[in-house]
C-alpha cells in the first residue's frame, strides 16, 4: 500500500530530468522530434545522402591523367552507358543472370517450402527450418570460396561428373549461376514458407468439398495465394544477384555490373556512379511491379 | 488531414536540408597547391628522425605483394621501433586509389603509378640527404622519368624486374622461346592466365612490335590510333581463350590454377614463379622472357605528402634499400636489387647476375610500366592514346 501512495505523490520539482520530462509531456511535437531525430537523421544523411552523392557524382567528369574527379556537370557518363556496347552487354548479362537465378530458386524453393508448410510434422518442420537457416549464418565469403573450390578443375563437381564422361561448368557464367542459386536459395524458401503457412486450411478443405482434386486445388487456390510470397522472395534473389561483385570476381569469366563498377570505381568514379544507377533503376521498376503483385504484404 | 500534410512538408524539408548538408560537405576543400611542401612532422636530421620514429611506433604502406615480408620487416621493427602494416595493391590503379585515401604513409609504386601520384599531390619529394643508402643505388635507376619531375626526386628506387611468360611443361616444351602460345592461333582455350589491368595492352603492343613491323611500334606505351587498335584487336581475339585473370591481390589464385591444371600458360611475376617452385612437389613449369622481349617494372618507394608517420617512412625507405634488406626482398620477389652492395649479400651468390642487376643493355629491352600520355614523346606529337583510352579499352576487351 505504501508503495502505491508514493507513486501518486506529486513529483519533486526542480530536477533537470523532471523538467525535461515535463517539457516533452506538454510539447508533443518536440517529443516526436526527439524520438525520431537520430534514426531519421541516420536514414536521411547516411543512407539517402550517400545515394544522392552517387547520383551527383554520375554527372561529373574525371581529369584524364590523374583520374581525379572534376566537378564539371555533364551527361557524358550516361551517354557512354548507352553508346558503348560493352556497358549494355554487361547490364543485359547481369539482369539475365538475376532472372535465371530467381527462376531456378523459385523452382527449387517452392516444393521444399510446400513440404515444410503443409506436409511435414511439426518436428521435422523445425528441423527443416534450421537446415534452411544454418547456411545463412555461415559467412558469405566461406560459401563463395567453397563454390570456387567445388567448381575447380579438380573440384568435387568435376569428380562427380567424370564417370559419366562429363565436365563441370568450371569458372564460367554457368558455374556462377549454380553458385548464386545456392547462395540465395534460403531467401526464397523462407518467404514462400511463410506465405504457404498463412493460407487457411479451410480454403483447401472448401476446394476439396467443392470437388477440386489436389492438382486443381494447387493451381486454383494454393498457387495464386502463395504467388505474392514467391514475388517477395524474388526481390531478394533478384536484387542480391544484381548487386554482387565478389562471386562474379571469383567464379565468372565474364564481367558483371558489380565487377565493372568495382574496377571503374578507382579509375573513373563518375562512370562507375552512372553505372550504379542501372541496378537502382532496375530495382525501382522491379519493386513497383512486385508491389502491384502484392508482394509487400507477404514480406 | 491537415496534420498529415504538415508532417509531409516537414519530412520534405528535412530531406532537402539533409541533402544540402551532404552536398556542402562534398564541395570544395581540396584546392591545396602540390608544389613546395615538406612532410609535416619529419625530423631534419637522421638522429631527429630516429628519435621521432620511436614516438610514431608504426608505418602503414601500400605495397606489391611480397615487398615487406616478416623475414626483413621484423628486423626493421626491432631496429627502429616502427611496426610495419601493409596492404597489397591489386594493380597500379588500386595503389593510386589507396594512396588517395590519405590513410597510408608510403607506397612501392611502379612507373604507371608514380607520375599520377605526383600529379595528384599525394606523394612528397624526398630529401636524399636523409637516406644514406641512396648513395649506393645504381645510377641507371636514379633521376629517371618515372621517379623525378623537373629535377625533383620523388622516391627511392626499390628494384626492377621483368614480367615473365610461364607455362606448364606438360603443355608447352620447356625450351619454348616465344610469346605466341598466349596469343590467338594456338589452342589453349580457357587455359590462359593473364594479368588483369589495362597496362597489359602494352604486352600485346610489344608482341605486335616484333611480329608486325609495319605498325612501326617503337614504345609499347606510346601508341597512336592504328597501333592501339591493332593491339586491342589482338586482345579481343585472345579474350575467349582466357581462363582467368589475376592481379596483385589475387596472385595466389594463379599459383593454384597452375597447380590444378586450370591454367597452362600465361603471364606472371617472378614472385609467383618462386611460389610455384616452393609448392610440394614443385610445379612442373618454366618461366622466362621470350625472344620478343617483355614489359616489366622499376619500382619506387614514395612517401605520402600527408604521412602520419613520416619519420618511420623515411627510415623504411632507407632500410629497404640497405644491402641486407634489398638483397632479401630482391630474392624473395625475384627481381634485381637497386643497391649495388646487395649483390654481395644475396643467399644465392649469382642472384644479381641471373637477374641482370647492373646490365643496363638487358633492361633496354624490358619496357618498364609507364603511364600512357597523349604526347607520344617523339615527332608524332600529341596523337597517342591516353591512360583514359587504355582504361576504357580494357573494359571493352573484357566484354
Amino acid at each position: 500500500m505504501t508503495s502505491v501512495s508514493s507513486d501518486v505523490e506529486p513529483p519533486p520539482r526542480g530536477g533537470p530530468g523532471r523538467r525535461l520530462s515535463t517539457f516533452f509531456f506538454s510539447h508533443s511535437r518536440a517529443r516526436l522530434g526527439g524520438l525520431l531525430a537520430l534514426p531519421l537523421g541516420w536514414m536521411l544523411v547516411i543512407y539517402l545522402g550517400s545515394l544522392f552523392l552517387l547520383l551527383l557524382a554520375s554527372f561529373w567528369d574525371t581529369e584524364p591523367f590523374t583520374s581525379d574527379v572534376v566537378r564539371n556537370w555533364n551527361l557524358d557518363n550516361y551517354r557512354r552507358l548507352f553508346e558503348e556496347p560493352v556497358y549494355r552487354n554487361v547490364a543485359f548479362r547481369t539482369i539475365s543472370m538475376a532472372v535465371y537465378v530467381t527462376v531456378a530458386d523459385a523452382v527449387l524453393a517452392f516444393p521444399l517450402a510446400y513440404y515444410m508448410a503443409r506436409v511435414a510434422s511439426p518436428r521435422s518442420r523445425n528441423l527443416l527450418v534450421v537446415a534452411v537457416l544454418t547456411p545463412l549464418w555461415a559467412s558469405y565469403l566461406v560459401k563463395a570460396y567453397v563454390w570456387r573450390t567445388m567448381l575447380g578443375e579438380e573440384g568435387i563437381i568435376n569428380w562427380l561428373l567424370a564417370p559419366f564422361g562429363l565436365d563441370g561448368p568450371g569458372y564460367t557464367t554457368a558455374g556462377l549461376w549454380l553458385a548464386f542459386t545456392y547462395l540465395w536459395l534460403p531467401f526464397m524458401i523462407l518467404p514462400i514458407y511463410a506465405g504457404l503457412e498463412r493460407i487457411p486450411s479451410s480454403l483447401l478443405e472448401a476446394s476439396a468439398d467443392l470437388g477440386g482434386r489436389s492438382v486443381r486445388t494447387f493451381f486454383k487456390v494454393t498457387l495464386p495465394l502463395a504467388f505474392p510470397a514467391v514475388v517477395a522472395g524474388s526481390i531478394f534473389t533478384f536484387s542480391l544477384t544484381l548487386g554482387d561483385y565478389i562471386l562474379p570476381g571469383l567464379i565468372a569469366d565474364e564481367q558483371f555490373i558489380g565487377t565493372v563498377i568495382y574496377t571503374d570505381r578507382g579509375t573513373n568514379l563518375p562512370v562507375a556512379a552512372a553505372f550504379a544507377m542501372v541496378p537502382i533503376a532496375v530495382m525501382v521498376v522491379y519493386l513497383w511491379g512486385a508491389r502491384r503483385l502484392g508482394a509487400f504484404e507477404s514480406l | 488531414m491537415r496534420g498529415k500534410r504538415i508532417s509531409l512538408w516537414v519530412a520534405l524539408g528535412l530531406l532537402v536540408g539533409a541533402l544540402s548538408v551532404v552536398a556542402a560537405g562534398c564541395g570544395g576543400g581540396d584546392s591545396e597547391s602540390s608544389s613546395d611542401w615538406q612532410v609535416e612532422g619529419l625530423g631534419s636530421t637522421i638522429d631527429e628522425i630516429q628519435a621521432n620514429a620511436k614516438n610514431e611506433g608504426q608505418v602503414n604502406m601500400v605495397i606489391w605483394a611480397g615487398y615487406a615480408d616478416k623475414s626483413w620487416a621484423d628486423a626493421f621493427t626491432q631496429q627502429t621501433g616502427c611496426k610495419v602494416s601493409t596492404k597489397d595493391g591489386a594493380s597500379s590503379d588500386d595503389m593510386v586509389d589507396l594512396m588517395a585515401t590519405g590513410a597510408y604513409d608510403g607506397v612501392s609504386a611502379s612507373g604507371d603509378a608514380t607520375l599520377r601520384l605526383i600529379a595528384k599531390g599525394d606523394v612528397a619529394p624526398v630529401n636524399f640527404d636523409l637516406i644514406p643508402n641512396y648513395a649506393d643505388v645504381y645510377e641507371g635507376l636514379k633521376g629517371q622519368s618515372y621517379n623525378t619531375v623537373d629535377g625533383v626526386g620523388y622516391g627511392v628506387p626499390h628494384g626492377r624486374g621483368p614480367n615473365l611468360m610461364v607455362w606448364s611443361n606438360d603443355a608447352i616444351p620447356a625450351d619454348n622461346d616465344t610469346w605466341a602460345p598466349i596469343w590467338p592461333g594456338t589452342d589453349y582455350k580457357g587455359k590462359l592466365s593473364i594479368y588483369d589491368n589495362q597496362i597489359f595492352i602494352a604486352d600485346a603492343a610489344l608482341y605486335l612490335k616484333a611480329t608486325q613491323p609495319d605498325l612501326n611500334i617503337t614504345n609499347p606505351y606510346e601508341l597512336d590510333d592504328d597501333q592501339f587498335n591493332a593491339a586491342v584487336d589482338l586482345l579481343k581475339q585472345q579474350r575467349p581463350n582466357i581462363g582467368e585473370y589475376w592481379d596483385g591481390a589475387t596472385y595466389a589464385k594463379q599459383v593454384t590454377s597452375f597447380k590444378s591444371g586450370e591454367a597452362v600458360v600465361g603471364t606472371t611475376w617472378p614472385y609467383q614463379v618462386n611460389l610455384m617452385a616452393a609448392e610440394k612437389p614443385p610445379l612442373n613449369v618454366t618461366a622466362k622472357v621470350p625472344k620478343e622481349g617483355t614489359t616489366g617494372w622499376s619500382d619506387t618507394w614514395m612517401i605520402a605528402s600527408k604521412a602520419a608517420h613520416p619519420n618511420c617512412m623515411y627510415l623504411w625507405m632507407n632500410y629497404i634499400i640497405s644491402p641486407e634488406a634489398n638483397a632479401k626482398v630482391a630474392e624473395y620477389f625475384g627481381e634485381a636489387p637497386s643497391n649495388a652492395k646487395a649483390c654481395d649479400v644475396t643467399s644465392n651468390p649469382n642472384h644479381c647476375e641471373d637477374y641482370h642487376a647492373d646490365d643496363e643493355a638487358y633492361w633496354d629491352n624490358v619496357y618498364y610500366w609507364d603511364t600512357p600520355q597523349a604526347d607520344c614523346g617523339d615527332d608524332r606529337g600529341e596523337v597517342c592514346k591516353t591512360y583514359e583510352d587504355w582504361r576504357t579499352a580494357w573494359t571493352e576487351i573484357k566484354g
